[in-house]
């Protein structure tokens, strides 16, 4: 036995200075090369967030019109930015709305990319070739191509939705103006949303549901379990950590979503009747050229994203720590 | 009684099959519709009963697109931009990818809480400083205030999915390297750059989309019309015109989406794992 560990201790003494040199001039340069790295990211980080982000809270103390762009100065206004935002009605009607909005357009798409999800595994391999091919296409379709084609569709004077809704008998929508009103309006942009999150809903989860053991789906099955039993304890713990990252994910996304309202009830008709806090924050701050006031109402919104996001960063920071 | 039960089977699969048939229908009747009334002559667009399939297509909407004022100054500018952001922003992203995949330094968990929170950023709550700060500096209205914007955006996507394809290549390889004399630029030159050029093809195809089809920030720091991108060429196309021409904005909006379904098909695949990390924005 003694003999052992001094032939371990010879090995390590030959080894040693092999060792001892590399570490010799790698511990300084390892110790910074990491840092160096990172330099460039961080630097455009920096300049480009973290400059305006400091200028974002600057902003929502002052005065900051299109007078005082020009002439690169604000005046200090204390808090009353803020008081203003408050205590004005359509901030907190416009905040309910959004909030509203958004548990509606997550709700659906995760229902639905679920359903489809679970639709995947059940239909033959050709049918779930096309359908899954039909999804990754829309999933690649650009925003505003989209707003597009969905302006074109529900057009009241010759626009595809109305002809086949009163084809399929579900009323009587000849001319029919989807534009016409704030509820409507929104359901559209939901509609838009929607169809353009299903794809990355239903594929995700589509492969998370591939973890699934087929085998005690199967065996639960041949028991008699019935299909609800079996999703519920045996599908759901499987694909649980996917469906909260993509729920978490879309509340994030969902809140603070711009393009689909702004363009598809186009900026003309945009009215604090309509507003989601993106397209109220765009009207108040920029378009009215009310930095300040514009300011302390992004700061407001990005409070609430944040806190919103706490949830997803932690867990995805648990996953950056894995595997270094 | 088996047949029975194997009949039963089978008109299962059947009716699933057509649920998915359907669903595939619904999906993507609006892309079918958009490249279908592209085609279309313009009687056969306004027609009050629809016509679905353009048995005699056209292409004089492409044209018309095409010829509107701005279209190829426009797609120049896109062009501009987006490679230019690409081009950087994968340098840098893939050097700040190995010190997180490669290294352990007091400052990471700081450096992923900062890549992981900016994805979460609603973009429409940065217009104001952003606005004001380029303007500030002379970056409003110029190409090059988009693209270092653009930058920050795509940036933190590309480090994490960069990280996540060197992950997955073994660290072995590269200090099997080491031992053999390569220095650390050595082996990284030989091993780790060949192994990682799918992973780095993907990242910079996906980061051409999302800068490609970015609106929100291309809309509010560019007012000169020959400095827009085509995004937001497109999203004034119909103008205040009351007499829409459908076909050329079909026409127009199918020209857009081209280069962006065609990259996006041939990466999706490859790139669906670091999505996840909250990659593309609703």
């Amino acid at each position: 036995m003694p003999g052992t560990s001094t032939t371990a201790a010879a090995a390590e003494t030959t080894l040693q200075p092999s060792r001892r040199q590399r570490h010799f001039w790698e511990r300084p340069a390892r110790f910074s090369v990491p840092y160096l790295l990172i330099v460039p990211v961080v630097v455009v980080i920096a300049l480009v967030l973290g400059y305006p982000l400091y200028w974002l809270g600057k902003l929502s103390t002052e005065k900051y019109g299109l007078f005082e762009l020009i002439q690169h100065h604000g005046t200090s206004v204390g808090f009353a930015n803020y008081r203003s935002v408050l205590h004005d009605q359509i901030f907190w009607h416009t905040l309910v709305r959004t909030v509203i909005f958004t548990a509606v357009n997550v709700g659906l798409t995760m229902v639905l990319g679920l359903l489809i999800a679970l639709l995947l595994v059940r239909v033959s391999t050709v049918v779930k070739l096309m359908l899954s091919s039909g999804l990754v296409l829309v999933w690649s379709m650009p925003v505003v191509v989209a707003v597009q084609i969905f302006y074109w569709m529900t057009n009241f004077q010759n626009g595809v939705v109305n002809y086949v809704l009163t084809q399929l008998h579900v009323g009587n929508f000849e001319q029919h103006d989807w534009y016409a009103t704030p509820f409507s309006q929104l359901s559209l942009v939901t509609v838009l949303i929607v169809w353009g999150a299903i794809p990355f809903v239903a594929i995700t989860l589509f492969a998370g549901l591939a973890q699934v053991p087929r085998d005690l789906v199967e065996a639960a099955e041949v028991d008699g379990a019935r299909p609800w039993g079996v999703f519920r304890d045996i599908t759901l713990p499987v694909i649980r950590p996917i469906l909260l990252i993509l729920t978490s994910l879309s509340i994030i996304w969902d809140f603070g979503v711009f393009t689909q309202p702004y363009l598809l009830i186009d900026q003309s008709k945009i009215t604090p009747g309509n507003y989601l806090m993106s397209t109220y924050l765009f009207e108040e701050g920029y378009l009215k050229a009310d930095f300040g006031r514009g300011a302390a109402i992004s700061i407001l919104m990005l409070l609430i994203v944040a806190a919103l996001s706490v949830l997803y960063v932690r867990k995805m920071v648990r996953i950056g720590r894995e595997a270094v | 009684m088996n047949s029975s039960r194997r009949n039963r089977r089978r008109l299962r699969q059947a009716g699933w099959n057509a649920v998915g048939l359907a669903v595939f229908v619904v999906m993507v009747f609006p892309v079918f519709w958009m490249i279908s009334t592209a085609f279309k002559s313009n009687e056969q667009i306004i027609a009050l009963k629809p016509v679905w399939f353009p048995l005699h297509p056209t292409l004089q909407h492409f044209a018309d697109a095409i010829h509107k004022p701005f279209f190829w100054r426009d797609v120049l500018n896109s062009l501009i931009v987006v490679s230019v952001t690409v081009a950087v922003s994968i340098v840098i992203a893939f050097m700040a990818a190995i010190a997180l995949a490669r290294y352990r330094f007091s400052l990471r968990e700081v450096f992923v809480v900062l890549v992981i929170g900016i994805q979460m950023l609603p973009q429409a709550g940065l217009i104001i400083p952003l606005y004001v700060v380029l303007a500030r500096y002379h970056q409003v209205n110029a190409l090059s205030g988009l693209i270092i914007t653009y930058m920050t955006f795509v940036l933190p996507f590309c480090v994490w999915t960069l990280r996540g394809f060197l992950l997955g290549i073994p660290k072995d390889l590269e200090e099997a390297a080491l031992v053999d004399g390569s220095t650390r630029v050595g082996a990284f030159m030989k091993i780790l750059l060949p192994l990682m050029g799918p992973g780095l093809v993907a990242t910079s195809v996906f980061a051409f989309i999302t800068t490609w089809n970015e609106y929100i920030f291309a809309r509010v720091l560019l007012n000169d019309q020959a400095k827009q991108t085509v995004t937001v060429w497109l999203s004034y196309f119909l103008g205040t015109s009351r007499n829409t021409d459908w076909g050329a904005l079909m026409a127009a909006s199918t020209l857009t989406a081209i280069p962006v379904v065609l990259f996006f098909i041939a990466v999706q695949r490859r790139i669906a794992f670091g999505l996840t990390a909250g990659a593309v924005r609703g």
